[in-house]
């Protein structure tokens, strides 16, 4: 296996709310040694079904592969990759932030320049809601000095591929 | 009609036609037992003396009639015991149900009394597992389990069934058809795919036809036969592969590997195109994947697709069932190439290169082996255990059909031998069914052999023994300079004598002129008889391929 050609890939994944499922596909993970970045899961259009998005680090090869296991386990209805040229992709964070004798409105001015919000304030800190995709998030954590930042939550990436574009397909089609 | 849940899956086996159960009691099964006792004859329980023994059972039960083994045992130890025999189904893509008791649902997650998280533990070593919490689930998810169990890439499927749900009634109705949304095994291969394949193979001049557990445990071995037959192609196996019987010598060249023929090897490495079918190109095949068959274009036909690229490249997948593309191949028109030049340059290395041991003042279990190959029927079922056995086996027993050979194949479990015999004589009575194990395989499920004695099975037995873990001594010798860390046993019993206390017939061998004359007498037993041949203990499996290495780098000497 070649060990350069690693990118990060969104594998949304469909699969029946059987009870341990998330431990399968979860396992599936580190029983082929797949690198994972992280997993979310939620409610699908289908009220037995789920929506798993995993983001991986994986060459071509082994990505290949971890479509193909996770299409194995028998509750999994669909595996695919979104496509990153017509990717939607979101992270939301709540960053709990200590309060700091006048740094509150620098604070505030970047929480505005990333189009977050101030969801909570106390005198003790506020909590920050940032939504957008992974790097639009981390460029925000960086600002923060570490020190002010107490706690973390983040949800992991959510990600669904756009409508095709009409031209674009006719044109794919061709080809 | 209304019944308890014990009930309802008595019900359900007799419904999927399973005749045959190897289970043991416990706690959590009470209720389950009582029904199968009520039930009276239709489903024979056999019992085993461990569970292991009881899985491996089931599976090589399995292997021979093609049906699913069905395993009963209790929650906890019980269920845990299973669990190298469900590896060992679930590496071979053997078919079994395995339905564990658990404790009563109000206590699941208490750490109850012999409770433990059988179906967490089984996740990675079952092709679906499921707990049911709802007797109405009960039936329903019996028909899943056997369905899955049985159709495409099929492998083991545990139902843990809590002790409550099997003393609940709900009305039983035994759904008809089973339609999983989410499991759709692909039957046919893609005809775009095929035809592509057939033109690669009408264009070869140098190909090979590799065949692998998938055609053995298919029943797709005469087709392959028909195919290499008309189409003149050579065929080699994997160790799961062996049955295929080209009925022509000069289109059969054994298996392939670690411990595969020097030809069969050379074949691989010189080929230009291989058919490769039901195989998942494991280590012990490849060598080293990146030198596995350089000049070759890998045509790889499996119903799993995640087999598909998973080991090495192949340039022409075809995900579907072996039979049913072979069916297609078949079709093909038979003025290909002209492969005599190819043939009879393996011929010449085949003839050139036989399988051989050196003679000396010992018993050679080679010898054994070849003795047994020939005063047995060809139809003899041999369960083989694991090892340097496993490989002798291989190398000197001819199989000429399918579904013969018994062999842990992937996970490579010692004492498979001795319980697989047992589900092998059970479901086919009429073969002989020949054990031939190591020393140290052997006494991992000696206890067994009760089982045998117990059910008078006809069960024929050679036990190798060189007092070493064999298999490893013969990699200490290679690689660690004759330091037989932990692998010496000059201690072990006399297995003979063993068989003798629990009512088996059996005699002891070790010096060369005796070997003939004992395994003609095993041979014509009437009854279960053990063979305790006392071998040379340094005795290596050759040739062979180190680990990793390309397979033309194949050493005949040590």
């Amino acid at each position: 296996m070649t060990e350069h050609n690693y990118s990060t890939q969104v594998i949304s994944v469909l699969v029946y709310n059987h009870p341990g499922v998330m431990a399968k596909v979860a396992g599936l993970f580190t029983r082929r040694g797949f690198n994972v970045e992280s997993i979310t899961a939620g409610k699908a259009k289908y009220e037995d079904m789920l929506r798993l998005t995993i983001v991986v680090k994986a060459d071509k090869k082994s990505l290949e592969q971890i479509q193909k296991q996770l299409f194995k386990i028998i509750d999994t209805v669909k595996v695919s990759v979104i496509n990153p040229d017509l990717k939607v992709e979101r992270e939301m964070a709540l960053i709990k932030v200590r309060s700091q004798n006048g740094l509150k409105s620098e604070l505030f001015q970047l929480v505005d320049v990333f189009r977050g919000r101030v969801v909570d304030a106390s005198p003790s800190g506020f909590i920050i809601e940032i939504t957008g995709p992974v790097s639009k998030i981390e460029a925000f954590i960086n600002l923060l000095s570490i020190n002010n930042v107490f706690e973390i939550a983040r949800t992991g990436t959510v990600a669904i591929n756009r409508w095709p574009v009409k031209n674009q397909t006719t044109q794919e089609g061709r080809i | 009609m209304r019944m308890n849940g014990a009930r309802i899956i008595v019900e359900s086996l007799i419904r999927e036609g399973v005749d045959i159960l190897f289970c043991i009691p416990g706690g959590t099964v009470i209720p389950l037992f009582d029904e199968l006792y009520k039930n009276g004859n239709d489903i024979r329980l056999i019992i085993p003396r461990h569970e292991q023994g009881g899985t491996h059972a089931a599976d090589g039960y399995a292997r021979v009639t093609g049906k699913t083994g069905v395993v009963i045992v209790t929650s906890g130890p019980g269920a845990t015991n299973t669990i190298t025999g469900i590896a060992n189904a679930n590496m071979d893509s053997i078919p079994l149900v395995v339905i564990t008791g658990q404790v009563p649902t109000s206590k699941i997650g208490t750490d109850a009394f012999q409770e433990s998280d059988i179906i967490g533990i089984t996740l990675p070593i079952t092709k679906a597992n499921f707990l049911v919490t709802h007797v109405k689930e009960l039936a329903v998810t019996l028909r899943k389990a056997f369905y899955i169990a049985k159709s495409g890439r099929p492998g083991p499927v545990l139902v843990d069934i809590p002790v409550n749900i099997q003393q609940n009634q709900t009305e039983y109705v035994y759904p008809a058809k089973i339609e999983l949304k989410s499991y759709n095994p692909q039957e046919f291969g893609h005809p775009k795919q095929i035809k592509t394949a057939i033109k690669l193979i009408a264009a070869s001049e140098k190909p090979l036809v590799l065949v692998g557990g998938g055609v053995n445990f298919s029943d797709s071995t005469e087709l392959v036969n028909e195919f290499c037959n008309a189409l003149n192609l050579p065929v080699v196996t994997t160790l799961m592969g062996h049955g295929v019987n080209p009925g022509r010598e000069d289109l059969y060249y054994g298996g392939i590997g670690m411990h595969g023929s020097l030809y069969g090897n050379y074949a691989v490495q010189n080929a230009d195109l291989i058919i490769a079918l039901g195989v998942r190109f494991s280590d012990r095949i490849l060598g080293d994947p990146r030198t596995f068959a350089p000049s070759a274009k890998i045509i790889h036909v499996d119903i799993d697709p995640a087999e598909i690229g998973k080991n090495t490249n192949s340039h022409l997948p075809i995900v579907g069932h072996v039979g049913s593309v072979l069916r297609l191949f078949l079709k093909m028109d038979k003025n290909v190439r002209d492969h005599t030049e190819w043939i009879s340059e393996l011929t010449r290395l085949k003839k050139k290169h036989p399988f051989t041991y050196d003679k000396n003042k010992f018993l050679k279990p080679q010898h054994i082996i070849q003795l047994a190959h020939k005063y047995f029927p060809v139809d003899t079922i041999v369960a083989s255990d694991v090892g340097q056995n496993q490989m002798w086996v291989a190398q000197y027993f001819r199989f000429k059909q399918s579904r013969k050979l018994l062999t842990s194949g992937g996970l490579g479990t010692m004492g498979f031998a001795l319980p697989a015999a047992i589900g092998a004589k059970i479901g086919n009575p009429d073969n002989e069914v020949l054990m031939i194990a190591g020393d140290g395989g052997f006494q991992m499920n000696i206890q067994e052999l009760m089982t045998i004695r117990r059910y008078d099975l006809n069960v024929k037995m050679i036990v190798i023994d060189n007092k070493y873990l064999g298999m490893v001594r013969q990699w200490q010798e290679l690689y660690c300079d004759k330091r037989y860390s932990a692998t010496e046993s000059p201690d072990n019993p006399d297995f003979a004598e063993i068989a003798r206390v629990i009512g088996i017939r059996a005699l002891t061998v070790n010096c060369p002129e005796e070997a003939e004359e004992s395994i003609k007498e095993l041979a014509a037993s009437k009854e279960s008889m053990l063979v305790h041949a006392l071998v040379d203990p340094e005795e290596n499996v050759l040739p062979m391929v180190p680990a990793g290495k390309p397979l033309d780098q194949i050493l005949t000497k040590m």
